[in-house]
């Protein structure tokens, strides 16, 4: 089998990345202050403030890339956690405890910013972290939407702008710039932008990227949104992308079949997995995951980013209902023209999971391509059964060959 | 009959007394959760009824959630989607959990009962803009209720109806004290019976039924021989529909003399005030009452009130039972299983689906613990 070319890009954002965790773990002696925010978090006021963001969900997906999901998420039951909850907080609270896992721990936080835009698990998961760090909390509380956002719910997210902001000032003991803050809106705009073009070379046939590599290169739309960093990288990913496509190289070889994938990565597995899809010839071209960062262009304004940041915020793909949720597929499968949906039931993340069957029953109705469900606990690499997963994506990929495109 | 076998009758048959309920002419509106504002829909002359998990076997709830669902949400979707829930004229949905949210989704798309509302209440208390949201949100709610029934619920029905409750709440109160005063008084599986009771019997008749029941408690007509002694206990979790729970707990020598249950003191502690604009004064009261762990108002809230409680109870240990899946309650777990050891309160965790583990296995754990005392 060819292998898939390497993304130039990839070296780059391993750079990044790695200058990231240094300056985060030495901001005490810098004398920055670092604040712990989930991945969905209204993150510009941070970086508008000069606090260092660190994500625990982007910890967890470290963790569970580099195998140790396993190991600390047994040391959390040991710790009392049951096996049934999210393997990021999991692994996450056993490494702040043990300041294990690939880096050793993630740097101490000054404060916590729990956003429940994505689920309630980080409501709890934060406030484990605030009993153990003793650091003050901010729940941004984002009612979730399940057919409207309403009057009710605009008004009180927007005022939670406003206590976020004084929050912040309280634990900076500095002003807030709102000269500045309009600039990191603006360039966190720019980001998604350039995120979403990125993405959107898998229009191209062959597709430039997988939805694997998106994984991979979406750490710096979620931490980093709002810097000059991410705008240049997403510049220099988007023309390495538009190269691929002006020239005809597909991420995969031979790409036969497209396919759309839904829910957060299989971390421990992302290889396996691609290299699997790819031996049937299928590429990965979309998916409901990478494109949860730029969902919320359609809501925001850089005129007026803090005031519609609220909506963009509150209207985030896990916090709708299934059936919108169902509707952005369907979209999806359209514009990426793909022939199947993988599903993967993630044990780890209920609001994620819960409802795929209702959604699978209504992307095969409307848009009439088949669905596989396959299970797993994302970053519990304990639980994943690679030959039933194996079987399960044989059959599908045998389904959908004999099936005329 | 004595008022003793109503309650027992309507928690062992709620569809049944549902379903008389319905034939009065009363539209019949389920819930799963202690933050239902159900003075609302009493006061909208509708009938609020607690729904539970089933005792059948899940078929039909599988194409909809997968195993890894817990039973409570699973059961009730099974029972909706199976016909067993026909008496509804509706649903309410507050905001609750991750699971709750998305069944209330597969709920919206899949059935069809008339009524259907997501009552989205903020996730915290412990801030003015939060309690403000709150009371929009309630206030959302009334005036759904009275489009779909084409009314007015005035501040004066609304103001009857936080009567009535005031007084069950009263009443619940009393009789946990008479429990954990004289526990030979009346028997868990009874009380428990009685509580669950509340949630589904019509509720204009409930003051004077409880009156009644407490008179006849005290008069000791449900007194038990059985009263050697037992060691207090404090039962912490979710819900408990396991009338067998309580039985075999008492066999095996302690007895539940408060608890921290959604199915429990949660759902009927608090008064409402009778002052002031009538949302505000729900919503003071959500504010104030224990929290369930999918509320936040200070991150020790709830190991602070267990530990209050245990202590005014003057109980010895702390059983915990948990749904299995259950998120809000997992994550709180360890922090207060911490909390209680450093106050030398011991507690054991018991974790259930729709059926309690094997008797024997129960019994063998409820006797170490005890014994531990
Ligand atoms: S994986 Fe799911 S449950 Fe876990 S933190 Fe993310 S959104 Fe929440
Ligand atoms: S038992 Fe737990 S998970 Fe299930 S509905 Fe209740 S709070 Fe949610």
């Amino acid at each position: 089998m060819a292998e898939s070319p390497k993304i130039k890009m990839d070296e780059k954002m391993k750079e990044i990345m790695t200058g990231y965790y240094i300056e985060a773990k030495t901001a005490s002696e810098t004398g920055k202050k670092v604040a712990w925010i989930t991945s969905g978090g209204p993150v510009e006021p941070l970086i508008a403030m000069d606090v260092i963001p660190v994500y625990p969900e982007n910890h967890g997906a470290m963790i569970g890339a580099s195998k140790m999901g396993g190991d600390l998420c047994e040391r959390a039951e040991a710790m009392g956690y049951s096996g049934d909850l999210c393997s990021y907080a999991r692994s996450d609270i056993a490494s702040a405890v043990i300041e294990g896992g690939p880096i050793g721990g993630l740097p101490k936080p000054d404060m916590l910013v729990a956003c429940n835009n994505i689920c309630g698990t980080v409501m709890k998961w934060y406030e484990v972290l605030a009993r153990f760090y003793n650091v003050p909390l901010f729940i941004f509380d984002t009612p979730m939407c399940h057919t409207e956002y309403r009057e009710e719910s605009k008004r009180y997210v927007k005022r939670q702008v406003l206590e976020y902001i004084a929050f912040l000032e309280t634990v900076c003991k500095k002003k807030f710039d709102y000269d500045v803050m309009a600039e990191v809106g603006r360039r966190s705009i720019q980001a998604q932008q350039l995120w979403q073009a990125v993405l959107d070379t898998a229009m191209a046939r062959p597709s430039p990227m997988t939805a694997f590599d998106g994984f991979y290169h979406l750490a710096l739309i979620v931490t980093l949104r709002g810097t000059q960093i991410a705008v240049e990288y997403y510049k220099d990913l988007l023309k390495e992308m538009e190269e691929r496509v002006s020239r005809g190289t597909g991420a995969v070889p031979n790409e036969k079949y497209r396919l759309m994938w839904d829910n957060l990565p299989i971390w421990y597995r992302l290889k396996w997995l691609s290299r699997k899809f790819a031996a049937h010839n299928a590429c990965l071209v979309a998916d409901t995951y990478n494109t949860a960062w730029c969902r919320s262009l359609r809501y925001i304004h850089s005129e007026d980013f803090l005031d519609s940041m609220a909506e963009g915020y509150t209207r985030m793909y896990l916090n709708i209902g299934i059936d919108q949720m169902a509707d952005t597929i369907i979209e999806m499968v359209q514009k990426y023209k793909a022939d199947g949906l993988v599903m993967h039931s993630n044990r780890s993340c209920k609001p994620y999971s819960f409802g795929q069957f209702d959604i699978a029953r209504m992307v095969r109705e409307r848009a009439g391509i088949p669905c596989l469900m396959i299970e797993s606990h994302m970053v519990d690499e304990r639980s994943f059964s690679e030959s039933q997963t194996e079987t399960r994506i044989d059959a599908f990929m045998e389904m959908i060959s004999s099936t005329p495109h | 009959m004595n008022e003793l076998s109503l309650f027992i009758q309507a928690a062992a048959h709620p569809d049944e007394c549902a379903a008389r309920i319905q034939n009065q002419g009363k539209k019949i509106i389920g819930y799963l959760c202690s933050y239902t504002p159900e003075e609302i829909i009493h006061a909208a002359g509708a009938h609020p009824v607690r729904l539970f998990g089933t005792g059948e076997t899940i078929l039909n709830a599988d194409r909809h959630l997968q195993s890894y669902c817990c039973s409570l949400a699973r059961g009730v979707l099974e029972n909706a989607v199976s016909g067993r829930l026909d008496f509804l004229d509706g649903a309410v949905f507050p905001h609750t959990c991750d699971t709750i949210q998305r069944l209330s989704d597969i709920w919206r798309l899949n059935t069809d009962f008339g009524f259907f509302a997501d009552v989205v209440l903020p996730v915290k208390f412990d801030t003015e803009s939060a309690r403000d949201y709150l009371r929009e949100v309630l206030e959302k709610f009334k005036e759904e209720l009275e489009r779909w029934l084409n009314i007015t619920i005035t501040d004066q029905s609304l103001g009857r109806s936080f009567e009535i409750y005031n007084t069950i709440r009263k009443k619940l109160t009393e009789l946990y004290e008479l429990k954990s005063e004289n526990p030979e008084l009346i028997s868990g599986r009874d009380l428990a019976a009685v509580v669950k009771g509340t949630m589904i019997m019509e509720r204009d008749s409930l003051p004077d039924h409880l009156g009644r029941l407490i008179a006849e408690i005290k008069s000791g007509l449900y007194t038990r021989s059985d009263t050697g002694k037992k060691k207090r206990l404090i039962l912490s979790g979710s819900i408990c529909d396991h009338p067998d729970f309580y039985e075999l707990l008492e066999k095996s020598g302690g007895i539940v003399v408060g608890d921290d249950l959604c199915t429990g003191e949660r759902f009927f502690e608090g008064e409402i005030e009778q002052t002031g604009s009538p949302m505000k004064a729900i919503s003071r009261r959500y504010a104030e009452r224990t929290i369930c762990p999918a509320k936040h108002v200070s991150e020790r809230a709830r190991g602070e009130a267990l530990i209050k409680k245990v202590k005014d109870r003057n109980a010895q240990g702390v059983i915990f039972l948990f749904v299995k899946f259950c998120d809000p309650h997992a994550f709180d777990y360890p922090y207060i299983k911490e909390m209680l050891e450093k106050e030398s309160i011991p507690g054991i965790m018991i974790e259930v689906e729709d059926q309690l583990p094997p008797e024997g296995q129960l019994k063998t754990r409820f006797e170490t613990f005890i014994h531990m005392l």
